[in-house]
C-alpha cells in the first residue's frame, strides 16, 4: 500500500546488555553458559528463603565504564529497587533492578549516518538489574522446566531519548551502542546469544503534530532484523492510521524467518509492579576517586579510534567509521594493516573481498577463515610485486577455503608472477605476431586510443601466463615493441 | 540443673560437676515431660543434640572452652538449619528442609552450642499471641489459658519452663521484647545490623533482627557475644567491632542518665503496668540513676508506619513461595495461576495473607505515595526522636508491653487491637536501635516486663543496665510452677 502525504517516525530503544563479569550480580555464581541446566543455580539464584544478595562490584564498575563511555552523569548514590511480578523463571517473585536513581544518568553517542552527516542521540539513563531464569517448555510433556543459569547475571538497561526518526538512525545507534560497550570489554555483544537485546519503541506523526501512541517491538537479536521489524512496524502503523484507526500501545513479538510481527500484551495487561527500594542492599555509593579510577583505565572508544583512523590511516570518515565500528572489525583491521605495511590496501580488503565473503556466508569477522595475519600477508605479496591483484584475489579464495597460508598457496599453486623478463618477451612478441590485424590498427591509432587498445594484448598475455605476469611490466613490454 | 542460667550452667560444664550430654538429655526429658502442654517446640533434633552434646564434652575434655561449649540452645524455627525442618510456623514451609545454616546459629555452634530444637513462632513472625502458626498456639506457662506472646512465644514460653536454658528470637515489631515480657524472662534485640540476616527467614528485612532470650542479661550478653558480627553474606551487617558485652556487665550505673519519654506512660495506660515499669526504674535511682523526663513526638505514629512498611516489605519477601521451587504445592494444579493461587491461598494461613494485602495495596500505584513513602517519612521522624534523646540520656526506659499475657483466643477477631499492644516496641526497630526487655515483677500472678532501650551499638550499657537491675532484684529468677 503507498503512503500518503508526510510521516514522521519518532524511534527510541531499549537495550539490554549482559555484563561479561564472571559471577552473577548479587550471588558470586558463575555466569558460564552452555552447561545443563541449573548447574549454576546456587542458594541465592534460587531464592531459597533466607537467603541475601550482596552486589558484585565488578558489575558496578562496568556500569560506570559505560556511563563514562557516553559522557553521562555517574550517580554516587543509586539505588535497588524491587520490580514484583510473579513468573517461574523470576525466582524471588520479584527482580532486583533500579528505577528512581539508576546508577546512569543522562549521555549522549554520536552516530554516523550514510550521507556523511553525524546526529547525536540523547541516552536517558542506563541503570543495572539482574536477569531472570528460562522457561523451557519443550521436553518436559506438557509441563514447563525451569533453567536457572541465567537467573542473575548481571545486565545494563540503556534506555535511550526518542531521538530517532527511521531505521538507518535506530541500527547506527544500536551498532554504535554496540561498538561501545564491545569496546570497553563489557559485553561480549554476541546478539543471537541474546547477550545484547534491543527493543524498539516506535511510534508515527504527522509532521508538527504532538507524539503518536507507540509500541514496542522485542525480540530483535540481529541488527538486520532490527532494521526489517522497524520497516514492517512503520508501514503498519501508516495503514492503521491512514485507514482511520487507532495505535493500540502494545508490546509486540517480532520473528525474524518469517518478517512478521504479532501483539504479545496491550496496556492493559500491564503488571502493577509495585516497586520500592530492595531493603536487602544498601545503596551504591561512589566516589570521586572511584570515578577518576575508571576514566583514567578507558581503552580506546570508537569515537577516537575512528579519529585516529581519519589522521594515521588517511580514511575517509565513512571508512573509518565502519572499520572502527566494532572491535572485532578494528582489531582485525589494525593486524591486518600492521602485518600488510599498507592500511589503504588492509582497509579496502576488509571492507571489500573479507565483508562481501563473511555477509555471503553469514560469518562474523572474528570467526573469519582468512586470520587477519593471512590477510596482511597477502597484502605484502601484492605490494612487493609477487602478485597481482587478480591473483590475490584467487589466493584469497584458497585461503579462505583452508588450503593455508598465502604464501603457501602462491608457492604451491605456481602463481608468483613471472619475473623473468626474457619468458615474458618471448610471450609478449608470440601475442604481437599472432594479431596482425590488431597490431596494424593499434598502429594506426592516436596516442588517446592506443590507451585503450593495448588493453586487447594486455589480455592476450595475461590469458597466456595464466595471470601470473606483472601487468606493468607487460604494458611497458608491449608499449616498446608495437 | 535446670534451674541454672546459662552462666552457671557454663561453670558446672568447666568445672566437671556433669557432662554436655547429662545436661542435654537432661533438657531433652524435659521437652518430652512438658511440651505437650506447651506445645514450645515445632520440632526437636535429639539425635543431632546428642551428637554435639558428646562432641561438646570431648572439646570440655580437650581443654578446648568456647563461649557456650555444651550449652543447650533452642532456636526459633525461622532460623535455617541444614538438614532439620525450618518451618517458619507455616504450612507453606512444613516439608521444607533447610540446605544451609543460619549464620546466626553457625556462629553459636562454632562457639560449641547443642541446638536442642526449634522453637514454634506466629507464622512467619507475623503475629504477637504465638496464635497464627499452623503448629497450633504455644501457651504461656504462668497460666496456660493465656498466650505467651509473640512472635518468638515458642522461645521465651519453652525458658521461662526451664525447657531450654537459652534461646534465640527474631524481633521485627517486638517479637523477642513482648514475649520476654509476658513470660518473665529477659530477651534483646540487637542494634539493626548487629547479629547477620543470613539464613534468617525474611518477614520485614530493613526491620528484622535476630537476638537472645535468656534467664538473666548475663546469659544474653554470653549469647550475643557469640552471635554478632559482620557477616559479608548479608549487605546490611555492619561491619564493627563486637563489644566485650560480658565485661561490662558488672560497671556501675551511678550517675547514668534514664530517659522517660511521657509517651511511654499515656493516660489511657493500665496503671499497674505503668506503676511496674516506674518501681524498676526506681530501684535503679537507687544505685545512682538519674531519671530524666524527655519526649518523643513521633513515636505516637509508630504503629501505623510500621503496619505500612513491614506489610509492604512482607509481601515482596513472601513473593518466593510460590509453590514452585520449593514448599508446599498444590495438589494437581489445572494451569500456571492455578498453582500460584491454590499453593499460596493453601500454604498460607489467615493473618499472612492478610499482612501480604495490605502489603501489596500499599506499594500500589497510586498509592505508595500516600503510604509506603510517608511511612519512611515518620521512621525518619522517629530516628531523628531518639537521637536527639541520646544525646541528653545513656538509656531510654518504660514498659515493654501495655499489657501481661491475655487469654488465648481473645483477640482472635481484633487485629488492630491485637496490633496496637505493640506500641512500645515498635518504634524501637523503626529506629534501628537496641532494646531489652527484662523481668520487673508480676501484675495478678502474671509477668510484668519492663523495656531498656540504648544508642546505636549500645547492647553492652543496656546489658548492664538490666544485670545491675537483676543484681538488686530476683523477678528474673522466678519460675512458673508445674514444670517441676
Amino acid at each position: 500500500m503507498s503512503h500518503s502525504g508526510n510521516w514522521e517516525v519518532v524511534i527510541g530503544l531499549e537495550v539490554h546488555v549482559q555484563l561479561a563479569t564472571q559471577s552473577k550480580i548479587f550471588s558470586g555464581t558463575s555466569t558460564q553458559t552452555g552447561d545443563d541446566p541449573n548447574r549454576h543455580a546456587s542458594l541465592i539464584d534460587l531464592g531459597m528463603p533466607g537467603t541475601l544478595p550482596v552486589v558484585n562490584r565488578e558489575a558496578i564498575r562496568n556500569a560506570i565504564r559505560f556511563g563514562l563511555a557516553v559522557n553521562a552523569d555517574i550517580a554516587r548514590r543509586s539505588v535497588f529497587e524491587r520490580k514484583n511480578y510473579f513468573y517461574p523463571d523470576l525466582p524471588k517473585g520479584y527482580q532486583t533492578t533500579q528505577l528512581a536513581e539508576p546508577i546512569v544518568g543522562a549521555g549522549e553517542v554520536e552516530i554516523q549516518l550514510e550521507s556523511g552527516d553525524k546526529k547525536l542521540v540523547r541516552i536517558h539513563h542506563a541503570h543495572l538489574e539482574e536477569d531472570a531464569g528460562k522457561s523451557l517448555h519443550e521436553d518436559f510433556h506438557g509441563q514447563t522446566g525451569i533453567d536457572l543459569n541465567r537467573a542473575g547475571t548481571p545486565l545494563i538497561e540503556i534506555v535511550s531519548e526518542p531521538d530517532m526518526s527511521g531505521a538507518e538512525e535506530a541500527v547506527a545507534f544500536a551498532r554504535k551502542l554496540h561498538s561501545i560497550v564491545t569496546s570497553l570489554g563489557i559485553c561480549d555483544g554476541d546478539m543471537s546469544q541474546g547477550n545484547m537485546r534491543f527493543d524498539v519503541n516506535i511510534s508515527v506523526r504527522r509532521p508538527g503534530e504532538p507524539l503518536g501512541t507507540r509500541t514496542e517491538t522485542k525480540n530483535l537479536n540481529s541488527f538486520r532484523f532490527m532494521e526489517k521489524a522497524i520497516a514492517l512496524e512503520v508501514a503498519r502503523q501508516i495503514d492503521v492510521l491512514e485507514d482511520g484507526g487507532e495505535i493500540v500501545q502494545e508490546t509486540r513479538l517480532y520473528n525474524g524467518e518469517t518478517n512478521t510481527a504479532r501483539s504479545m500484551r496491550t496496556k492493559e495487561d500491564a503488571n502493577d509492579y509495585r516497586y520500592f527500594p530492595c531493603p536487602d542492599l544498601l545503596p551504591v555509593m561512589v566516589s570521586e576517586e572511584d570515578i577518576q579510577t575508571l576514566r583514567d583505565e578507558l581503552p580506546e572508544l570508537p569515537d577516537a579510534r575512528k579519529a585516529r583512523y581519519i589522521e594515521q590511516y588517511q580514511l575517509s570518515a565513512y571508512d573509518a567509521d565502519l572499520l572502527s565500528g566494532s572491535i572485532a572489525t578494528a582489531r582485525y583491521f589494525e593486524t591486518a594493516a600492521e602485518h600488510g605495511g599498507d592500511a589503504k590496501l588492509a582497509a579496502n580488503w576488509v571492507m571489500g573481498e573479507l565483508a562481501a565473503k563473511l555477509n555471503a556466508e553469514d560469518k562474523d569477522i572474528a570467526d573469519s577463515p582468512v586470520s587477519a595475519e593471512h590477510l596482511g600477508e597477502l597484502i605484502q605479496r601484492l605490494k612487493d610485486g609477487t602478485i597481482s591483484s587478480k591473483i590475490a584475489k584467487q589466493v584469497f579464495e584458497a585461503c579462505w577455503n583452508g588450503d593455508g597460508s598465502p604464501d603457501r598457496i602462491i608457492e604451491a599453486q605456481g602463481l608468483k608472477q613471472m619475473s623473468d623478463s626474457g619468458e615474458l618477451e618471448k610471450i609478449v612478441d608470440q601475442v604481437i605476431a599472432d594479431s596482425p590485424a590488431q597490431v596494424e590498427d593499434y598502429r594506426n591509432s592516436d596516442d588517446a586510443k592506443r590507451k585503450k587498445k593495448i588493453g586487447f594484448f594486455v589480455g592476450q598475455v595475461m590469458k597466456a601466463t595464466q595471470g601470473k605476469a606483472n601487468p606493468q611490466q607487460v604494458n611497458q613490454l608491449l608499449q616498446q615493441k608495437l | 540443673m535446670h534451674d541454672k542460667t546459662l552462666t552457671e550452667l557454663k561453670a558446672g560444664l568447666q568445672a566437671g560437676d556433669f557432662s554436655s550430654r547429662e545436661l542435654t538429655e537432661h533438657f531433652l526429658e524435659r521437652i518430652k515431660r512438658h511440651d505437650g502442654e506447651l506445645n514450645s517446640f515445632i520440632t526437636v533434633t535429639e539425635e543431632q543434640a546428642l551428637r554435639q552434646a558428646d562432641a561438646a564434652d570431648q572439646a570440655i575434655a580437650a581443654g578446648d572452652h568456647r563461649l557456650l561449649t555444651g550449652l543447650p540452645i533452642a532456636h526459633k524455627d525461622i532460623f535455617c538449619t541444614e538438614g532439620v525442618r525450618t518451618s517458619c510456623g507455616s504450612r507453606m514451609l512444613d516439608n521444607f528442609i533447610a540446605p544451609y545454616t543460619a549464620t546466626a546459629v553457625e556462629k553459636m555452634a562454632a562457639e560449641g552450642a547443642v541446638m536442642l530444637g526449634k522453637t514454634n513462632m506466629d507464622e512467619f513472625a507475623m503475629g504477637s499471641s504465638n496464635e497464627t502458626s499452623f503448629y497450633g498456639p504455644v501457651k504461656n506457662p504462668w497460666d496456660t489459658e493465656r498466650v505467651p506472646g509473640g512472635s518468638s512465644g515458642g522461645a521465651a514460653a519453652g525458658l521461662a519452663a526451664r525447657l531450654a536454658p537459652g534461646a534465640t528470637g527474631t524481633d521485627t515489631g517486638g517479637s523477642i521484647r513482648q514475649p520476654a515480657a509476658l513470660n518473665g524472662v529477659t530477651g534483646l534485640k540487637p542494634t539493626y545490623g548487629r547479629v547477620s540476616r543470613w539464613g534468617m527467614i525474611a518477614f520485614a528485612s530493613s526491620l528484622d533482627q535476630a537476638g537472645p532470650l535468656g534467664l538473666s542479661a548475663a546469659d544474653c550478653a554470653l549469647m550475643l557475644q557469640a552471635m554478632a558480627g559482620h557477616d559479608e553474606k548479608d549487605s546490611t551487617c555492619l561491619n564493627e567491632p563486637v563489644d566485650d558485652y560480658l565485661g561490662a556487665l558488672d560497671q556501675s550505673v551511678d550517675g547514668l542518665k534514664i530517659g522517660v519519654p511521657e509517651e511511654f506512660f499515656p493516660d489511657n495506660l493500665d496503671g499497674a503496668i505503668a506503676d511496674n515499669a516506674r518501681e524498676a526504674m526506681r530501684e535503679l535511682e537507687k544505685q545512682g540513676a538519674k531519671l530524666v523526663k524527655l519526649s518523643l513526638p513521633s513515636i505516637k505514629l509508630s504503629v501505623p508506619a510500621y503496619y505500612v512498611i513491614a506489610p509492604a516489605e512482607a509481601s515482596s519477601n513472601l513473593s518466593r513461595f510460590d509453590g514452585v521451587r520449593f514448599g508446599y504445592r498444590c495438589e494437581d494444579p489445572k494451569d500456571l495461576e492455578d498453582l500460584y493461587k491454590r499453593s499460596r491461598s493453601e500454604g498460607f494461613g489467615a493473618e499472612v495473607k492478610r499482612r501480604i494485602l495490605v502489603g501489596t495495596y500499599a506499594l500500589s500505584a497510586g498509592y505508595y505515595d500516600a503510604y509506603y513513602k510517608r511511612a519512611q517519612k515518620v521512621r525518619r521522624l522517629i530516628r531523628d526522636d531518639f537521637s536527639r534523646a541520646f544525646k541528653d540520656v545513656d538509656v531510654i526506659m518504660g514498659p515493654t508491653s501495655p499489657e501481661t499475657a491475655f487469654k488465648l483466643g481473645a483477640k482472635a477477631d481484633d487485629p488492630v487491637n491485637m496490633y496496637m499492644a505493640d506500641v512500645f516496641t515498635i518504634a524501637v526497630n523503626l529506629a534501628g536501635l537496641p532494646a531489652l526487655s527484662m523481668p520487673s515483677g508480676f501484675i495478678n500472678g502474671l509477668p510484668a516486663g519492663t523495656q531498656v532501650i540504648g544508642n546505636y551499638f549500645q547492647e553492652g550499657r543496656i546489658l548492664n543496665v538490666a544485670h545491675r537491675y537483676q543484681m538488686a532484684t530476683d523477678w528474673h529468677q522466678q519460675a512458673p510452677g508445674g514444670f517441676a
